[in-house]
């Protein structure tokens, strides 16, 4: 693999070998001395044109563990308008010797734009509503940590479906897997399709027998722009204790925050024994670095 | 004196030749030959009447960076085009007769392609006060439009039909309704669903052109002139649909599709590359095929470039916040002779048509027709093939969506009233 942009073309055993990387990183990550030498003299580049504090550190902390330099661009995109552009920004950070770049915008296809520029690894680190592929790993790594298999099992992805990127890197990755994928959500918040997922606007009918419930945080935008009622969205779509009642007993929860209790969930459940919104943070370290790995190591130096 | 020697003739009739063309006084003096001091060798080669474009972006004034008159009417005159129609989302935008008769004298004193200027429907183009129609007439526009932006207020679109419609003015109008289409950025649907791209869907344009051709129906109404309402890029089949019911009926409009849409589709937004990225949006096969129909059975009246420059800097930046607009003033003939005429076998005289005396009718201009005594705005085409080559673009945007395609058709030879204007014959 050359970049890590979205799950378009992967196959099975891919995924899984970067799992079972991802397996060893948690292992180093349980040890005392959580560091290990394989990335040594490489340079990770976390350039976020959209603020995101969690996934940058995760993203900073798993180059670390491994070794690696690690170099942080932060800019508005409304700053880049006014003279510099994405290009300019990424060429300059290649000058100075930039192997890989996670790249984090709000707009989908940056991080495709970027393997066009620079020839160093691309890292999709979440563009706009296209794709999230290391949380979409950390989830996958979380249920099957959770669930032992993910062959045949049901997955619910619930929310704002239609803006979301970590619901289309899901609905690309678990299928993968083996994992039936239910996406509902209000109908103004469901995409026409997606392929391999299935969608409705009846949560009940997602939440039924799933063996696993995956909460998406819902934007204020969306109700500035009119598409849903705040209220509406809560007596219909928040999850609660009752409604996961429909669910296998004890289906994991995972959540890929930030959260706002008592909108997408009711909030006791965001602490209850089936959450594993801890884990999945845990997690991603550990893929985020099986991720690096794969890209970098037996790569040329920059 | 000029004489194309042994070359075939295609206009709006027909094909026919080889043929003598002797050129002198800015026309047509015969089809069998004579004595010139230049001759050109026009074996293999065809000639056509000069292409008129109905809508280019050439953004004087104020945007002279992306493009201005000198770098659009060369890339016109490279294109084959003689006369053009520049849009006025300018900044500001022409809704004055003096900002009319600027562009008109400074594009006169260039002696490049002609130009028609369009001027505002609505005072800043806000869609909310009619521009002095009458003075724009008197200074030279040739259309009005808002184009760039839509017309939200039917009501301020049915004044300007009435007021346009003694004047012999066409109003053009860029057909999205703006609430569906919101911040879309390619065509809406399974492929936009995937790539997670706001979709604009193509219910904006179908929605938009039902309800300004219910607006015409009202104008006509009220009207003792004839209001005359033209239809810029048609993308959608459904779209396409209404105008052919449309003029079944009777109604006096008239529409163009570009050659973005008849040559690309969504597909080609995969790439994320905001170069592809248009308003209206590449749509599918389905509606290209639909305006391929549209071309063929007279539902559209002309080939219209909506030519869109723009800094390469700014096509660079993300598929949300790049501007729209795909440049084509240089490829667009040859585009659609080998995409259309020479892959697909459509009748060159009608792409000639397309070119010609469709647009030229949008404008109330009487045909252009290879014949004597006709005005020498004149297109030498040759069939050699080459890639498109963006670099070399007079056009201040060098970059194309279509850079590599290897086409055939282009222009070696354009000549306005007798005078040459591009030559590259070698
Ligand atoms: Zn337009």
């Amino acid at each position: 693999m050359r970049h890590l942009l979205d799950f378009q073309g992967w196959n099975r055993p891919e995924v899984e070998s970067l799992l079972d990387t991802a397996r060893v990183m948690r292992e180093v990550l349980e040890r005392p001395v959580k560091k290990v030498p394989a990335l040594q003299g490489f340079t990770v580049a976390t350039v976020f044109f959209e603020p995101s504090t969690r996934t940058r550190i995760s993203f900073e902390l798993a180059a670390r563990r491994m070794s690696a330099d690690v170099v942080s661009f932060a800019a508005q995109t409304s700053s880049l308008q006014k003279g510099e552009s994405y290009k300019d920004t990424l060429l300059t950070l290649e000058a100075m010797g930039v192997d890989a770049y996670v790249i984090r915008a709000d707009s989908a296809g940056v991080p495709h734009q970027a393997t066009r520029w620079v020839k160093g690894a691309v890292i999709n680190g979440g563009d706009g509503r296209r794709a999230h592929p290391t949380q979409a790993l950390l989830d996958a790594y979380t249920l099957l940590e959770a669930l032992g298999t993910l062959e045949g099992k049901k997955v619910a992805i619930v929310g704002d479906i239609l803006h979301s990127r970590v619901a289309r890197s899901n609905a690309e990755l678990l299928p993968l897997l083996g994992a039936q994928v239910f996406c509902a959500g209000p109908p103004s918040l469901l995409p026409q399709s997606l392929p391999g997922v299935h969608l409705t606007p009846h949560l009940e009918e997602a939440l039924e027998e799933a063996d696993a419930v995956m909460v998406l945080r819902l934007q204020k935008e969306r109700m500035e722009a009119g598409l849903v009622h705040l209220e509406d969205y809560i007596a219909r779509y928040q999850v609660t204790e009752r409604r996961l009642a429909r669910a296998k007993p004890q289906a994991p929860l995972l959540h890929p925050g930030p959260m706002n209790r008592d909108v997408e969930l009711e909030g006791g459940l965001a602490d209850s024994a089936r959450s594993l919104v801890n884990r999945q943070v845990q997690n991603g370290v550990a893929v985020r670095m099986a991720v690096l790995y794969h890209l970098l190591v037996g790569r040329e130096k920059a | 004196m000029i004489l194309i020697r042994n070359v075939r003739l295609v206009d709006a009739r027909g094909e026919r030749g080889p043929a003598d063309v002797l050129i002198g006084e800015g026309r047509i003096l015969s089809l069998e030959g004579g004595e010139a001091k230049q001759v050109v060798d026009g074996t293999g080669c065809f000639l056509a009447p000069g292409f008129l474009d109905l809508h280019a972006h050439l953004r004087e004034p104020g945007e002279e960076v992306k493009e201005d008159l000198f770098s659009g009417l060369l890339a016109a005159v490279r294109g084959g085009y003689t006369d053009l129609v520049s849009m006025p989302n300018t900044k500001p935008p022409v809704d004055t007769p003096e900002a009319v008769r600027a562009l008109k004298e400074k594009a006169k004193a260039l002696g490049l392609a002609r130009l028609h200027p369009a001027a505002a429907l609505t005072l800043g183009q806000e869609g909310k006060h009619l521009a002095p129609a009458g003075l724009l007439r008197e200074a030279g526009a040739v259309l009005l439009t808002d184009d760039g932006r839509t017309n939200e207020d039917a009501g301020v679109l049915a004044a300007g039909l009435l007021m346009a419609a003694p004047l012999g003015l066409p109003v053009a109008v860029h057909a999205e309704d703006a609430g569906l289409r919101r911040n879309g950025v390619m065509n809406d649907g399974p492929l936009a669903d995937l790539l997670g791209l706001p979709g604009n869907p193509p219910e904006a344009e179908a929605a938009r052109i039902a309800r300004d051709l219910e607006v015409l129906r009202y104008a006509l109404r009220r009207s003792q002139a004839t209001p005359r309402l033209h239809v810029q890029h048609l993308s959608t089949k459904r779209g396409l649909e209404l105008l052919r019911e449309a003029k079944r009926a009777g109604l006096p409009v008239t529409a163009e599709a570009t050659p973005h849409h008849l040559t690309l589709t969504e597909e080609a937004l995969k790439a994320f590359d905001p170069l592809f990225k248009v308003a209206p949006p590449l749509r599918t096969r389905e509606d290209q095929e639909a305006l391929v129909e549209g071309l063929l059975d007279g539902t559209l009246d002309a080939i219209a470039t909506d030519h869109a420059p723009h800094t390469l800097a700014e096509k660079e930046m993300d598929l949300l916040r790049a501007p729209f607009g795909i440049p084509s003033l240089e490829v667009a003939f040859p585009l659609l002779y080998t995409e259309l005429h020479l892959k697909r076998g459509f009748p060159l005289p009608r792409l000639v048509a397309l070119f010609t005396d469709g647009p030229r009718q949008v404008l109330g201009l009487p045909p252009l027709h290879l014949e004597e005594g006709a005005e020498a705005s004149l297109v030498l085409l040759s069939p050699k093939e080459r890639p498109v080559d963006p670099r070399a673009f007079a056009s201040k945007a060098r970059y194309s969506p279509w850079a590599g395609w290897v086409l055939g058709g282009w222009p070696v030879l354009t000549l306005v009233a007798g005078r040459i204007v591009h030559e590259a014959l070698k």
